[in-house]
């Protein structure tokens, strides 16, 4: 286990030299969220009744959702992982005596950790500072604080495990970029980034609630803005736990299998 | 122009030569337009309308934006790998060959996999087209709201790559005005307010190519709102001295 941590923490410091591009984009996730804000607002004051969640979970929902972006954001998969594969050079890292996916899995969480933690701070700071009801809450009860913590780490759980998913598929592909094509905008129609999931049609919410990506930032961004509660908040951590367990034991399971017939070429 | 023609086709061809994963990426793109559409129209659907606009009338917008920014992608993304064009003295080759620098550029790279999109667009647009009462000027505007609008398109790419020259690196900055006028063309700028309709206006002229041409377009604004599109070309202008300005200024990065 320590050494996947060291690994891990070797990832988190990289990842937090790049300061200067933090704050480059920090200006542009906190334009677009604003840019979600206006349009919600023209929406809201033209008929507030058919809102199906609140304007303040709504607006927690966009400005975390833009704070965290890197938590979850799909596209920001690690291409030279699926590279290494491909070309050979993870030869190298099977040399390494550590399990593979425990390897990747440190790696692809400590990357997504570091580049949201620096971001995350100053766009929840701006989206704090707009006034009520189309600014971030600040005033959120311990025990919401909680289950929003719960639920990120188990965002970020699924999260990995998905894109691990990915790059253990890489071993029967070889090229795995055809996947993500079409699977990232899969992702962020059902995972609520294109519109948060209640502002889907009823039939298809259920689904996506349902699907893997409905595990990742619906649930987290959801909960701390108080649209979901109570039951509602057990049952949408249980699916996250279920979807987790699940890509974890197929991705590894999958790793294993591609691992087995994996054949290079050496020189 | 025929020099243009020649590096066109042989991008053709060599994207010929991977049919699959061509195939593949098309149909990414065409998901990406899909999910800005159904937005749309998810939103629309409940809401009934947008700011005053059904959702036929976005539908209009969505594409007219949908299709000038991809026809400017589809041609002008050389300019959009120019940050490592730079990192790796590329441009001291380009700087020595005997032709147009932008000419060059633009041939770098075609986007085919956009053409999927732009049908895309296309189809958005003539769904939307049902909102209006066609006469033969309404349809030149339309065709200069595309025109134009893949102009102002084509000049943020430029100003991206003379700031490039300062930089030395791709400024995730500019998406706010590239990818973020894209995704947020769909709705007629009026639709965020007047702050945003204005910044649109005279700062990055989008919104001559979207906002008002379209209100002529659906009967509620004058004729001239129509002609508006051809004042949003001045933007050009700025850009391209910005980018000869860079130009002058360039001194090799390479070794």
């Amino acid at each position: 286990m320590k050494k996947y941590f060291s690994f891990f923490k070797m990832r988190l410091m990289a990842g937090l030299q790049y300061r200067a591009a933090a704050l480059a984009g920090l200006s542009t996730q906190f334009v677009w969220g604003g840019m979600e804000i206006l349009i919600y607002r023209t929406l809201w004051n033209a008929d507030p009744e058919r809102f199906p969640m609140g304007v303040e979970a709504l607006a927690s929902y966009i400005w975390l959702q833009q704070a965290f972006l890197t938590f979850f954001a799909l596209w920001q998969w690690e291409r030279e992982l699926a590279e290494a594969v491909r070309d050979g050079t993870v030869a190298y890292e099977l040399t390494r005596p550590t399990d593979l996916y425990g390897m990747w899995f440190a790696r692809s969480l400590a990357v997504r950790l570091s580049r949201g933690l620096l971001r995350s701070a100053p766009v929840i700071l701006l989206g704090a500072l707009i006034p009520a009801p189309w600014g971030l809450r600040i005033r959120v009860s311990p025990a919401v604080l909680g289950l929003f913590f719960v639920s990120s780490a188990l965002m970020l759980a699924v999260v990995c495990a998905f894109i691990m998913l990915i790059y253990a598929l890489t071993f029967f592909l070889e090229d795995s970029r055809g996947v993500m094509t079409l699977v990232t905008p899969l992702a962020e129609l059902l995972g609520g980034a294109i519109v948060p999931l209640p502002f889907l049609p009823e039939g298809l919410r259920k689904i996506a609630e349902l699907s893997p990506f409905g595990a990742m930032q619906n649930v987290p961004l959801r909960i701390f803005g108080g649209d979901i509660a109570g039951a509602e908040i057990a049952r949408a951590m249980g699916l996250q736990v279920f979807w987790a367990a699940v890509l974890i034991l197929s991705g590894y399971a999958l790793m294993r299998a591609g691992l087995r017939r994996v054949c290079l070429a050496g020189g | 122009m025929r020099l243009y023609f020649h590096y066109m086709s042989l991008h053709f061809k060599s994207r010929m030569a991977y049919r699959w994963s061509f195939f593949i990426e098309c149909l990414g793109q065409l998901l990406i337009g899909l999910n800005l559409f159904l937005g749309l129209v998810f939103i629309t659907g409940r809401f009934g309308s947008v700011g005053g606009y059904t959702a036929r009338e976005c539908a209009l917008c969505c594409g007219t934006v949908l299709m000038a920014s991809s026809l400017a992608e589809c041609f002008g993304r050389g300019f959009d790998n120019f940050a490592h064009v730079l990192s790796t003295a590329r441009f001291d080759r380009l700087l020595v060959q005997p032709r147009p620098l932008v000419l060059q550029i633009l041939c770098t790279e075609l986007r085919l996999n956009l053409l999927p999109r732009i049908a895309e667009a296309a189809v958005m647009m003539a769904w939307g087209a049902g909102a209006v009462n066609w006469t033969a000027g309404k349809a030149a505007v339309l065709a200069l709201m595309v025109f134009c609008g893949a102009g102002v398109f084509l000049g943020l790419f430029l100003l991206y790559a003379a700031l490039c020259f300062f930089t030395q690196e791709g400024l995730e900055v500019m998406n706010i005005f590239t990818d973020g006028a894209r995704e947020y063309g769909k709705y007629p700028f009026g639709v965020y307010g007047r702050g945003i309709l204005w910044v649109m206006t005279l700062l990055v002229p989008l919104a001559l190519c979207q906002h008002w041409p379209l209100m002529y377009l659906l009967d509620r604004g004058p004729w001239w709102y129509g002609l508006l599109p051809a004042l949003s070309l001045l933007f050009l202008i700025p850009c391209f001295l910005a980018w000869s300005y860079g130009v002058r200024r360039y001194r090799s990065t390479g070794s």
